[in-house]
């Protein structure tokens, strides 16, 4: 069935399911938010999305938990409502570092754009702030919770797309913070660093470590990732012909947006010196650059005295979790067509 | 098992008769936990060795509270054939001599009686009708209270116990039951006060595979203790309750969510739970019917946020306990994606009576739109601190001066606080209020669970608003931003006000954080936390800006506001004040006028305490 309702003048027709903030956004009408995301469950804790319906006893609804209705009128702004938001916004940031400038989400934040949209001008509610250490016991991410907004995107990104429930909300009132079990460094909890908190935090409080070497990417490519079969969708975010970030392709079939540790992070070897780019072959004990025909001609050559000598299961193929079911398919075909040997295995099962 | 009402009471009877024989003398003692916090365990031990030194065959009942705190421990005889006497504020000094002087000597002592637990008066000694305390209360929820043993599922079923239960099976349809508790105008007596029979037609009527009821007994306010008292002195009468609505609901399951902090109320509950499963009441075909129905008992960890719906079913669930937004509401989507039905410990307390003597007998007392009785905690500065039940829409007036005896020491009354953090304060202009859910509401107060806390000239409002404000603070579950944020933030501005650091404009700020907190937050949490606030502001402006121009503190409590010195006239060098003092503020010799050194004194009213001749003054 099909709803429609009016958001600030305008008409709009939605899906039976969905909420007055899915209507808004079909309608093109922007209402702040730090909570909510397409990919998780409303939360309604950042107050922000309130919206004024018409015939409702309540003053203000929060339009991301308010299922849209046939005919229901909205407005998206009021004088109470520019009011709390804007009071909202400021309550936040009096519990803020105000380090804007060099903060590894500027520009990337979302608390900077809402703030911007509701116009906060002043900071009237200045009083304790919280002063927690960084957590930098992970070395893919940094954890800073001075900088946390306490949307839950982390907290709901782990637990409804991860499905690992690592960190959660902990203590009560102003002490409230996000928390691994026991409240241990992230490196010694049941975080796996699949980094999608990471991708989610609409502040600085969650980044990448490389966010900490370099500024905002250049440009952004799309992908597959080069390390299993899966074949994940990614972003390489680049400057020049340095990657410096990756994040889920969310328009990927396969993964829409998701990754783990190895995709996500795994990308550094790319740019480093160390970094295999030609074949060696050892000649007199050492290393010496070769072209892929002369690699290729000595082990076809080696293999083949062995299975001469030594018979076919002389030889032992192991194969890559980094080749595609096809490539695997076709060497233990090699294995077993050619070489004549059923001695093939695949680091998977290792 | 019985599959009938009468021979379940007949059973019960015969258990009374055995266990309880009418011609033995019963002592009744007051163990609820104000019973047990003011020494009833070392009275109960008292009694049983006089008894047996004294070689007089009596039983000893432990009975729940009922209601005069004040007057605890309270020990209550009862010889064959004569009426029941009270004795208040009973030692383990005074029980050989009322033992020996009641039972040996038969000599009822008029100077250490209290009360007749009876209709009539006896031999000079009062009615307890008769005394201010009870003369107009009507106990419709502590029927029980104090009457019977908890422990006994006995004595419950010849109290009438369980024979709504049968009226509801035998008798009526699950939509006539909740016709019924729709015509009594029934609210919930959690605090919100939302049509209980409604509730239950909604929850009736929305599909689903399983359906919940939740008992929440997750009574957190400070200073209220009214499920607790219930709990611990009638635990068969909510399981009853919660029997009826989860027939009337559809309910296969229950929860009775009770605050681990009332490990008393626990055991009692277990107990009950056991008996009740054991006779048939609990489990698979109740009094043989069709109707199935158990429950399981979930301790919590002692959240104040855990008494709001979502909140609370969240942690059943396993989980923070932490409200949710709805819709959904309960009964769409509640316990585990199930229809819920979410009700107090007094709520259901009110069925049984309910479905026994009908609607109109329920509906009789109360005004228009709130009707019933309601138990109140009396707390604070009151002559009579206890639990106390009377019809809703008796003036306030008449709960604390006639009911509660007034304010001790002479003291003026200032203001009453009902609702405990979420409410307001009542100031004396609107002692006439009637109170009742609308009545409430209209002065900036609420109802809420039945927390009553007296204050008088002593208290500063500021403070008293800074008090509630800290508990809700650090009771907030932090989810939302206003609360969490704007608690903390209206904390640190009465903070600064009461340590004499106001500024001009604080209570205009004050105000525009409350109405940020009230209309933005979440949950029922932060909605009403500036309600203390916002009335202290309303009715005790005065106060407030006492505190920001003058940097007074017009009830001389805010400590960084007040000195103390020494009367040169009154103090006579006794010494006592220096001897007392904490912190060695206070110099002077023997038969002289003490000093007290402002920059050293804590403020901690020691000596104003111990002095006998009121020198200690406060400026």
């Amino acid at each position: 069935m099909t709803i429609t309702l009016t958001i600030d003048g305008k008409t709009v027709s939605v899906k039976e399911g969905a909420t007055v903030l899915d209507a808004a956004k079909e309608a093109g009408v922007y209402i702040p938010t730090l909570c909510a995301d397409e990919d998780l469950l409303p939360f309604g804790a950042c107050r922000l999305c309130l919206v004024e319906v018409q015939g409702d006893r309540r003053p203000m609804l929060p339009s991301c938990t308010t299922p849209a209705t046939d005919g229901m009128v909205v407005r998206t702004s009021s004088p109470i409502i520019d009011k709390t938001r804007r009071n909202v916004v400021e309550l936040l940031l009096s519990d803020h570092p105000e380090d804007c400038l060099t903060c590894p989400q500027n520009n990337r934040c979302e608390l900077q754009r809402v703030a911007a949209y509701v116009g906060v001008r002043t900071n009237r509610f200045r009083g304790e702030k919280h002063a927690y250490p960084i957590d930098d016991s992970n070395p893919f991410y940094r954890r800073d919770l001075d900088r946390c907004i306490l949307c839950g995107k982390c907290v709901r990104t782990c637990d409804e797309i991860q499905q690992l429930g690592a960190i959660n909300f902990a203590y009560r009132g102003f002490r409230t913070k996000i928390a691994t079990v026991l409240d241990r460094p992230v490196a010694t909890s049941t975080c796996e660093s699949c980094g999608q908190c990471v991708d989610k935090c609409p502040v600085g409080a969650l980044y990448p470590e490389a966010w900490l070497r370099y500024g905002l990417p250049a440009a952004e490519t799309k992908t597959i990732c080069a390390y299993c079969g899966v074949g994940c969708g990614l972003i390489l975010q680049t400057r020049g012909n340095t990657v410096v970030g990756v994040r889920g392709d969310p328009d990927n079939p396969v993964n829409h947006g998701r990754t783990c540790v190895k995709g996500r992070f795994g990308y550094e070897f790319i740019n480093h010196p160390d970094r295999l780019k030609k074949p060696l072959i050892k000649k007199d004990g050492a290393f010496v650059e070769a072209t892929w025909d002369e690699a290729l001609d000595l082990v076809a050559q080696r293999l083949a005295s062995v299975v001469r000598e030594h018979g076919p299961d002389a030889v032992a193929l192991l194969t890559s979790a980094k080749c595609t079911n096809e490539e695997n398919y076709l060497l233990q075909k090699y294995a077993r067509g050619v070489l004549g040997t059923h001695n093939v295995d695949h680091c998977a099962r290792l | 098992m019985y599959s009938d009402y009468a021979s379940l009471r007949a059973w019960a009877e015969g258990e009374v008769q055995r266990t309880r024989p009418p011609d033995r003398t019963r002592i009744l003692i007051g163990l609820g936990t104000c019973g047990i916090a003011a020494g009833g365990l070392d009275v109960l031990t008292a009694l049983r060795e006089k008894l047996a030194d004294m070689r007089v065959p009596a039983e000893i009942v432990p009975v729940g509270c009922i209601g005069m705190c004040f007057e605890e421990p309270l020990v209550d005889i009862v010889r064959p054939g004569e009426p029941r006497i009270c004795y208040a504020k009973v030692t383990p000094k005074s029980v050989p001599t009322i033992l020996e002087e009641h039972l040996l000597h038969n000599n009822v002592r008029k100077d250490l009686a209290f009360a007749v637990i009876g209709d009539e008066p006896y031999d000079g000694i009062p009615s307890w009708k008769q005394l201010p305390f009870f003369a107009t209360q009507r106990r419709t929820v502590l029927r029980n209270c104090g009457f019977i043993d908890p422990e006994s599922v006995a004595e419950y079923i010849v109290h009438d116990g369980y024979a709504a239960l049968a009226k509801a099976l035998f008798e009526m349809t699950p939509e006539s039951v909740i016709e019924e508790v729709k015509r009594s105008g029934l609210r919930g007596r959690g605090g919100a006060g939302f049509p209980t029979g409604m509730k239950w037609e909604f929850c009736r009527k929305s599909p689903g595979d399983h359906k919940y009821i939740i008992c929440n007994a997750d009574e957190g306010d400070p200073g209220a203790f009214m499920n607790r008292s219930v709990l611990e002195g009638d635990p068969h009468s909510v399981l009853e309750g919660l029997l009826i609505a989860a027939y009337a609901i559809g309910a296969d399951h229950g929860y009775i969510y009770c605050r681990a902090e009332y490990p008393l109320a626990i055991v009692r509950l277990r107990k009950a739970l056991e008996q009740a499963r054991a006779l048939g009441l609990l489990g698979e075909h109740i009094f043989g019917t069709d109707f199935s129905f158990d429950v399981t008992i979930k301790e919590g960890a002692g959240a104040f946020v855990c008494g709001e719906e979502t909140a609370l079913m969240a942690s059943i669930e396993g989980k923070r306990g932490m409200p949710r937004p709805r819709p959904p509401f309960p009964a769409q989507k509640g316990l585990w994606g199930q229809p819920t039905n979410i009700n107090n410990v007094e709520t259901l307390n009110n069925i049984p009576p309910i479905i026994l003597n009908g609607a109109d007998w329920f509906a009789a007392v109360g005004t228009e739109k709130s009707k019933g009785t309601k138990t109140f905690a009396l707390t604070g500065k009151i002559a009579n601190s206890g639990l106390i039940e009377v019809p809703l829409g008796m003036p306030l007036r008449e709960i604390i001066f006639e009911i509660g005896g007034g304010i001790p020491k002479g003291k003026k009354f200032k203001a009453a606080q009902t609702g405990g953090p979420s409410g307001g304060c009542i100031p004396s202009s609107m002692l006439d209020i009637p109170v009742d859910y609308e009545s409430l509401t209209a002065a900036g107060s609420i109802m809420g669970s039945g927390g009553l806390v007296v204050m008088d000239e002593d208290n500063c409002m500021v403070d008293v608003a800074r008090f509630f404000l800290s508990f809700t603070q650090s009771e907030s579950c932090g989810k939302c931003i206003p609360c969490r944020l704007g608690t903390k933030r209206m904390l640190e501005i009465l903070e600064r006000i009461t340590r004499g650091e106001g500024q001009e404009g604080d209570i205009e700020l004050l105000l525009e954080l409350c109405e940020t907190v009230k209309l933005g937050s979440l949950c029922g949490l932060g909605q009403t936390a500036p309600n203390p606030v916002l009335t202290t502001i309303r009715y005790f402006r005065d106060e407030y800006e006492a505190h920001i121009k003058e940097h007074r503190c017009p009830a001389k409590v805010c400590k960084a506001l007040i000195t103390y010195r020494i009367s040169e006239e009154k103090c006579t060098g006794c010494t006592l004040c220096a001897r007392n003092c904490p912190v060695g503020a206070i110099s002077g010799e023997r038969k002289k006028v003490h000093v007290i050194d402002p920059a050293v004194c804590t403020r901690c009213d020691t000596c104003r305490q111990v002095c006998n001749f009121d020198a200690v003054l406060v400026e």
